[in-house]
């Protein structure tokens, strides 16, 4: 070997290097303006969920103040039918919605992915039982078949959460599925079976590492999703139960009293916030990991 | 009992829409014994890397057998491969995708350590031996070049200690100054890790400098077969000699290759 | 760099069909890429670009197309026809690329639509350009379909590029690429994903063309047999710089920078077939 002569590799190796680093590097996302203005909405209102109790200007389940007030210097936000603070409810009502479309977003990601890339990798009746099951619920609008689950159900919040689930893991199953098969016969993933992996080690080891980041970012876009659905559950009074304040029954209040616009307006645009944010979020980390992603996520429909 | 690998017509048929059906392996008898370095030549589509698939478990035989060491060769379904079969390892054509993007080299190959029978050798020798710079154990496969790649490749097919690599196209997409080198490296460590090394290519001029054996391969079928220096300079199939004759060689003469015009 | 007399002489008395490029740079965000590229295309001659992947020789191919990176900065000149091709704008350079510089690429399918008939994609290219009826762009067609041999003209133009095989894609990509009669045709790995017997008549093909439409063809290739079959002059690029250009002969036969030479001993010719017994030892 040592006669051989050595062209040099280190032109292609740098410049390969330097490609691929700078696709990983982090920086570039905060580069992005609607990153910037996704992750500061969305740390506001992590604030303001933890740190509610110190903020809220009143009890939002007090009922001592007068009805139906505007919006005042002694109530920003004005008072509701029974006369709670509005900008009071509205701090409360984040403790609600955001722990509540978190847990909802992770849960039907594990769920929906596990499901997706058992289907993807074992194919045949595998495949073929778990996707039709997906179709089926796809094959319904998803707020209707949520409310038809929460209504069998019973209203209540774990109800809501679970009705929820049952309508929001297909998508990540889908989404999981076409990845692990377009992963599945990669040469590293035939190589490591070729070394004696099994299909739970291929699967963990060099499948799923490769093909997590769009489902992180379709979880990601569907918070806003989650808590629009959580809202409208609620909106619809599936959800909570009257008096605890949640985004989604306050709008629905306001909507009934319609001249006092300031209920409806206000919980609706912190619901608008954070939805927002989150698509801004989800967005800005589609472009910057994988712009290819971009068809296998934006594809679907709410 | 027979030693090394043998194959029995062996026939590969892909079953297409509407009926159709494709041999892309037809009927293939061959036997590599054991430390040999056995040529494969033929162009795309000729069955070479069904064959090599078929060889690894990986394609189901519509006719034939496959065996090993006398053990048949069965296809890789979802259970773990057997023990006895770990013992033929591939390495494959494009160095970009045979490496988990998301793993340490170093892990890559001591996974393949585990399943060495013997005492394997550490990662740092095996690196050693394909030219590789023993710090780069920690490094992720995106910071080396395609040639580098197809080295780290080799490596962690050896140190599953394999008594039989196949190498399918395993320098077709490096560059042509890195191809020989890549070449004669793989049969290097493969002769010194005492594997049997099955070498698949398209270019008759890399095989000649390492292979002992060279065996043509067209549509499915092995056409022609003999010591290497036999088939490059005297071929008898008329195929045989056509793949030599367009071989473009850089003597700086502007000779256009020969061909046949009906052939295409 | 051992730069070595060109065979033509550079500046004013190029001629206008040629392309002449000086002291062209690119760089993508601070890194350079092409780091002054000088090279004289000439009409009528094949020019080989050599060097291996990350040289720099397919981006000096883009840009001299005008198909660089969104992204980059590109310093330097490209004169062609009289014209200074860094710098032009967007709309004119599209007028060009097709019309007058055309671009083959290593992937044959990839150049061509999935969707649209033999047929679509060689007159749409015509009409769009040259704006002529369809049965005259029907007509030259067949007439481009012959010039690249490809068997049955008529019954091709109705058929989609996944129903031929790669050499024949290749050489309907090149039908294609001079669809519109251009004087520059860039090629770029042309032969690299095909088989050998095929590459020889794709090679040959190159070959005929320059010589018969006096066509100036840049060829991008690592393959230096390739180079030495078909190339008139070659250049050797590494790190984004020419290190080494002359007449093919020379270059290959009897190369002057220590990486030209590096590259042509790591060719199998220069190494002998395997002794055999250091193989089994």
């Amino acid at each position: 070997m040592s006669t051989l002569t050595q062209p040099p590799e280190t032109g292609a190796s740098d410049f390969d290097a330097l490609l691929a680093r700078r696709r990983f590097r982090w920086p570039r996302i905060w580069r992005q303006p609607l990153m910037i203005i996704g992750s500061v909405v969305i740390a506001l209102w992590l604030l303001v969920a933890i740190f509610a109790p110190l903020l809220e200007p009143q009890n939002p389940l007090a009922q001592g103040s007068a009805r139906l007030t505007a919006p005042s210097a002694a109530h920003w936000f004005g008072t509701d039918t029974l006369g709670r603070d509005v900008l009071s409810r509205i701090i409360a009502g984040s403790r609600v919605s955001l722990p509540l479309a978190i847990v909802l977003v992770i849960l039907s990601m594990v769920l929906g992915s596990i499901l997706g890339a058992l289907a993807g990798y074992l194919g045949r009746v595998v495949d073929e039982v778990i996707m039709r099951i997906t179709d089926l619920v796809f094959a319904f609008p998803t707020i209707i078949l949520a409310m038809v689950v929460a209504a069998a159900l019973g209203p209540g919040l774990q109800n809501a959460v679970l009705a929820l689930l049952l309508v929001s893991w297909p998508q990540y199953a889908r989404v999981m599925r076409s990845m692990v098969i377009g992963a599945r016969n990669n040469e590293y993933v035939v190589a490591g079976r070729l070394l004696g992996a099994g299909v739970a080690t291929s699967l963990i080891r060099d499948v799923l590492p490769n093909v997590i980041a769009p489902i992180l970012v379709l979880a990601t876009l569907d918070f806003g999703n989650a808590i629009l659905l959580f809202s409208g559950l609620s909106f619809l009074g599936l959800g909570t139960v009257p008096p605890t304040p949640e985004w989604g029954s306050m709008v629905s209040d306001g909507v009934k009293q319609f001249s006092s616009w300031w209920i409806a307006t206000f919980s609706g645009m912190a619901i608008f916030s954070i939805v927002v944010a989150f698509n801004f979020l989800g967005d800005s980390l589609r472009d910057v990991l994988d712009p290819r992603s971009q068809r296998t996520v934006g594809g679907r429909s709410i | 009992m027979t030693d090394g690998l043998v194959l029995d017509r062996a026939s590969v048929t892909y079953r297409q829409s509407l009926g159709h059906s494709l041999t892309a392996v037809d009927g293939v008898s061959l036997q590599i014994g054991s430390g040999e370095v056995v040529g494969l030549v033929g162009e795309s589509g000729c069955g070479k890397s069904t064959l090599a698939r078929a060889v690894c478990g990986l394609e189901r035989l519509s006719a034939g057998s496959v065996s090993f060491d006398g053990a048949p060769v069965g296809r890789l379904g979802l259970r773990k491969r057997e023990q006895s079969l770990l013992r033929i390892q591939m390495i494959f054509q494009n160095p970009y995708a045979s490496l988990n993007p998301r793993r340490r080299i170093g892990q890559q190959i001591e996974d393949a350590r585990k399943i060495n029978p013997g005492d394997a050798p550490r990662v740092a020798e095996l690196l050693a031996q394909v030219e590789i710079e023993p710090s780069a154990v920690n490094r992720f496969p995106h910071e080396f070049s395609g040639g580098q790649r197809q080295r780290i490749a080799i490596a962690r097919a050896v140190a599953s200690g394999p008594d039989l690599l196949i190498g399918d196209e395993p320098i077709a997409s490096l560059d042509a100054s890195l191809q020989a080198r890549v070449a004669t490296l793989l049969r290097d460590v493969a002769v010194r890790a005492g594997a049997s090394l099955l070498f698949i290519s398209h270019d008759l001029a890399i095989v000649r400098l390492i292979a002992t054996r060279v065996l043509v391969m067209r549509s499915g079928r092995i056409i022609e077969e003999g010591p290497t220096e036999r088939i490059w300079n005297d071929p008898q199939q008329p195929y045989t000699k056509r793949l030599l004759k367009a071989i473009p060689v850089a003597d700086g003469l502007g000779r256009l290759p020969e061909i046949d015009e009906l052939v295409d | 760099m051992s730069q070595r007399s060109a065979p033509e002489p550079a500046g004013g008395t190029f001629s206008p069909d040629g392309v002449l490029v000086s002291g062209l740079t690119l760089s993508i965000g601070g890194t350079m890429i092409l780091d002054g590229v000088d090279l004289e295309v000439p009409p009528g001659q094949v020019t080989g670009l050599a060097g291996e992947s990350g040289s720099g020789k397919t981006m000096t191919g883009m840009a001299i197309c005008g198909l660089q990176p969104h992204n980059s900065a590109v310093g330097g000149s490209i004169r062609f026809a009289g014209r200074e091709l860094v710098g032009m704008a967007e709309r004119e350079i599209n007028r060009l690329r097709g019309a007058e510089i055309a671009m083959i690429f290593q992937d044959p399918s990839a150049g061509l639509h999935p969707m649209i008939s033999i047929q679509g994609q060689l007159t749409d290219h015509l009409r769009y350009h040259r704006g002529v009826s369809r049965s005259q762009a029907r007509e030259r067609a067949i007439e481009l379909l012959e010039q690249v041999r490809v068997p049955d003209p008529a019954g091709a133009l109705k058929r989609y590029p996944h129903q031929f095989s790669g050499g024949q894609l290749q050489r309907i990509s090149i039908a294609a690429a001079l669809a519109c009669g251009p004087k520059v045709l860039i090629a770029d790995e042309p032969t690299t994903a095909l088989d050998v017997t095929v590459q020889a008549g794709v090679l040959r093909l190159l070959r005929d063309l320059c010589d018969d439409l006096g066509l100036a063809i840049i060829l991008v290739t690592h393959d230096l047999g390739v180079m030495s079959a078909v190339a008139d002059t070659v250049a050797v690029m590494r790190n984004g710089k020419v290190v080494e250009n002359g007449r093919r002969y020379d270059v290959i036969r009897n190369p002057q920078h220590p990486y030209t030479k590096a590259l042509i001993e790591a060719l199998p010719d220069h190494q002998g077939p395997s002794d055999h017994k250091e193989a089994r030892s």
